[in-house]
């Protein structure tokens, strides 16, 4: 039997997508003769307590909730002292995080703690003859590798976007349990003076369904109108290649690559992006691809479901308004 | 000051990675080998911090005996000694590293103790967070600035939610995100030093296997290559395809 622990990240008083992910991942940790013998939802944050029920509802057996303003900002010294209250009240066989800044954080940060084997950006997870046994990309996505965690409890992190969403059942019920971690300001020694630059409201690439990217045949930052409007029309959100980054075209969070985020989207569009290896590192599980690139022999091309050769100034503007029609 | 900083040697970011016959490992012919590149920031962020404010600059690296050369490019670089975890093979996890790594560190003086944001070979982006966890010291990740004064590091940390300015009490630990430094080449003055720098060589505990490799394979092919047209007159094709075959405009 197997106890399973999900943390949910639930940054701005709202669950992330990826929270239904993660507990549809540890609900399909069953079968393989395996039982899950129950699911723990853990929330820890700022005013979380009134998240308890849409975990619930996402098929928790039992919400384990750390709510105090000392877990306003995430910080490992906090978050990591009420994990651990957590765990010690679920005592689970496996804990999921989902592997984005927070729990790419706090996942090694329990393991190391509880001396546990950690298994990071899985795309597939399931139980083995009592192992939690799973794949992750290495290499950069050159490779797959097919890992084993064999310690009483295995923590792992997930790829966002790839694991199937469980289904939301409104009314469904779970016992609360609130964690009383103690965390004050002064157990925290990494102190968040402020926050500059405030990511956008916008979903994280990590996170999004559509994901229109720009690279250095765009010219320069005066044409991502381009980008900006076939993202807008599709209802995605903006990437960019390294070059345009390091260009400083565009910001660092919107690099997509070896350097920069891994991304699964449902659809991601290549605008004049050549496709090289560090590229398409970050994006070659996404389920399909487009590129549109004057050169018929751009490596893009090698990984794309469908390209059209030409030239973006003349390509995009036509598709971004045949695309709008179809969305009114 | 005093700051180690752990590297790892890594086939470089272009090599192409060919799985080998015995499904666990990769065929290293004509595969470079470098320092990972975050951790190559690393280095280049201690050497300039020691600069400004003296001290010295420790590598550690667990690898394998061809792992010298790393890390004779860091003391190249202006590292002024090395640790070389020495590894005889068999599959390490991040938890093993990181108690190997943690094992050597422990008791050496360390005012601020540097790792990549993650390894690209790996890719766990693990071992940073859970060094610091096992000696007990503050951790950042993702530092793309850090400024140290009067005992205290201020540091920069982008994360999903946007950039945080973080301040902690040193001795602390920080993974390292591109942006904080651009790594320097060595000179050949630096390359003839740091054959006489200190290196100290010790063998790797034996890997205690929590976590098994059962297998290595290349990543599923992607049935690319379909050109839809040419220029916008291809536009309304991609645009069926795209609602009626790969169904993702819904
Ligand atoms: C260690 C390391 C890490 C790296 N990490 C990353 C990373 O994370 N992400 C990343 O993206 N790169 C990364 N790179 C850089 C990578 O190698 C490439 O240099 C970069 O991706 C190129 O960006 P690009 O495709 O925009 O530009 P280019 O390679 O210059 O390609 C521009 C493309 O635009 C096309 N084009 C030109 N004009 C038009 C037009 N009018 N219409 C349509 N198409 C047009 C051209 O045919 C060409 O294919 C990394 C490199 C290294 C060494
Ligand atoms: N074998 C190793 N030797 C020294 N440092 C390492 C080793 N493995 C990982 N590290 C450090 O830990 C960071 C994160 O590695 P990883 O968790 O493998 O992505 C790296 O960027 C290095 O700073």
């Amino acid at each position: 039997m197997t106890r399973v622990c999900v943390f949910l990240e639930a940054p701005g008083g709202k669950l992330k997508k990826s929270a239904a992910e993660m507990m549809g991942a540890a609900q399909g940790l069953g079968g393989d003769g395996t039982i899950v013998e129950g699911i723990d939802a853990v929330l820890i944050g700022q005013g979380v307590t009134t998240l308890a029920d849409d975990a619930a509802a996402l098929g928790a057996d039992r919400v384990l909730v750390a709510d105090a303003d000392a877990f306003a900002h995430f910080t490992v010294d906090g978050h990591l002292k009420a994990m651990l209250k957590a765990v010690a009240a679920s005592s689970p066989n496996v804990v999921i995080f989902p592997a984005s800044t927070t729990g790419r954080d706090l996942a090694p940060a329990l393991a190391a703690a509880t001396q546990s084997a950690i298994l990071t950006d899985l795309v597939e997870l399931k139980l083995t003859d009592g192992d939690v046994c799973a794949q992750k990309p290495v290499y950069a996505g050159k490779a797959m590798a097919t890992v084993r965690g064999s310690t009483d409890c295995v923590v792992v992190t997930l790829r966002p976007n790839v694991f199937e969403p469980a289904a939301a059942e409104a009314g469904k019920s779970a016992a609360t349990e609130t964690i009383d971690a103690g965390v004050t300001q002064d157990d925290i020694r990494t102190v968040v003076k402020e926050v500059l630059a405030k990511a956008s409201e916008k979903l994280d690439l990590t996170e999004a369904d559509i994901i229109v990217s720009g690279g250095r045949g765009l010219k320069g930052p005066e044409n991502w109108h381009l980008v900006e409007n076939l993202a807008e029309a599709v209802g995605g959100v903006c990437g960019a290649s390294r070059a345009v980054v390091d260009a400083g075209w565009r910001p660092h969070e919107e690099q997509v690559g070896q350097t920069g985020k891994t991304v699964s989207p449902k659809l991601y569009i290549a605008i004049a992006i050549s496709g090289a290896i560090q590229h398409l590192a970050g994006m070659r599980t996404s389920k399909c691809i487009v590129a549109i690139n004057t050169d018929s022999e751009a490596p893009i091309f090698k990984v794309a479901d469908y390209g059209i050769v030409g030239d973006a100034f003349e390509v995009v503007p036509v598709l971004t308004e045949e695309l709008a029609k179809l969305r009114t | 000051m005093d700051i180690i900083v752990c590297m790892k040697r890594v086939p470089d970011s272009a090599a192409k990675i060919t799985v080998a016959g015995d499904a666990k490992s990769i065929e290293q012919d004509g595969v470079d080998h470098v320092i990972s590149p975050y951790d190559e920031i690393a280095v280049e962020k201690a050497l300039q911090l020691k600069e400004a404010h003296g001290g010295t600059v420790t590598v550690v690296c667990l690898g394998v005996a061809a792992a010298t050369k790393e890390i004779r490019q860091a003391l190249a670089m202006g590292a002024d000694q090395a640790v070389h975890l020495k590894d005889a093979g068999g599959n390490r996890g991040p938890l093993e590293i990181a108690q190997a790594l943690a094992g050597v560190i422990k008791g050496r003086a360390c005012d601020l103790l540097l790792f990549g944001k993650q390894s690209i070979d790996a890719d766990n982006g693990a071992v940073g967070v859970m060094v610091a966890r096992l000696l007990d010291l503050p951790v950042v990740s993702l530092v793309a600035q850090l400024d140290v004064a009067d005992g205290r590091a201020t540091v920069h940390r982008q994360s999903e939610v946007g950039t945080e300015v973080i301040e902690v009490t040193l001795p602390a630990a920080f993974t390292v995100q591109r942006g904080l430094a651009e790594p320097r080449y060595p000179k050949i003055k630096g390359i003839m030093q740091a054959k006489k720098k200190p290196l100290e060589e010790i063998d790797a505990p034996a890997p205690a296997g929590t976590m098994a490799l059962d297998k290595l394979e290349p990543p599923a092919a992607r049935e690319g290559g379909r050109i839809v047209g040419e220029g916008k007159d291809a536009v309304g094709e991609l645009v069926r395809l795209l609602s009626q075959e790969a169904k993702v405009l819904s």
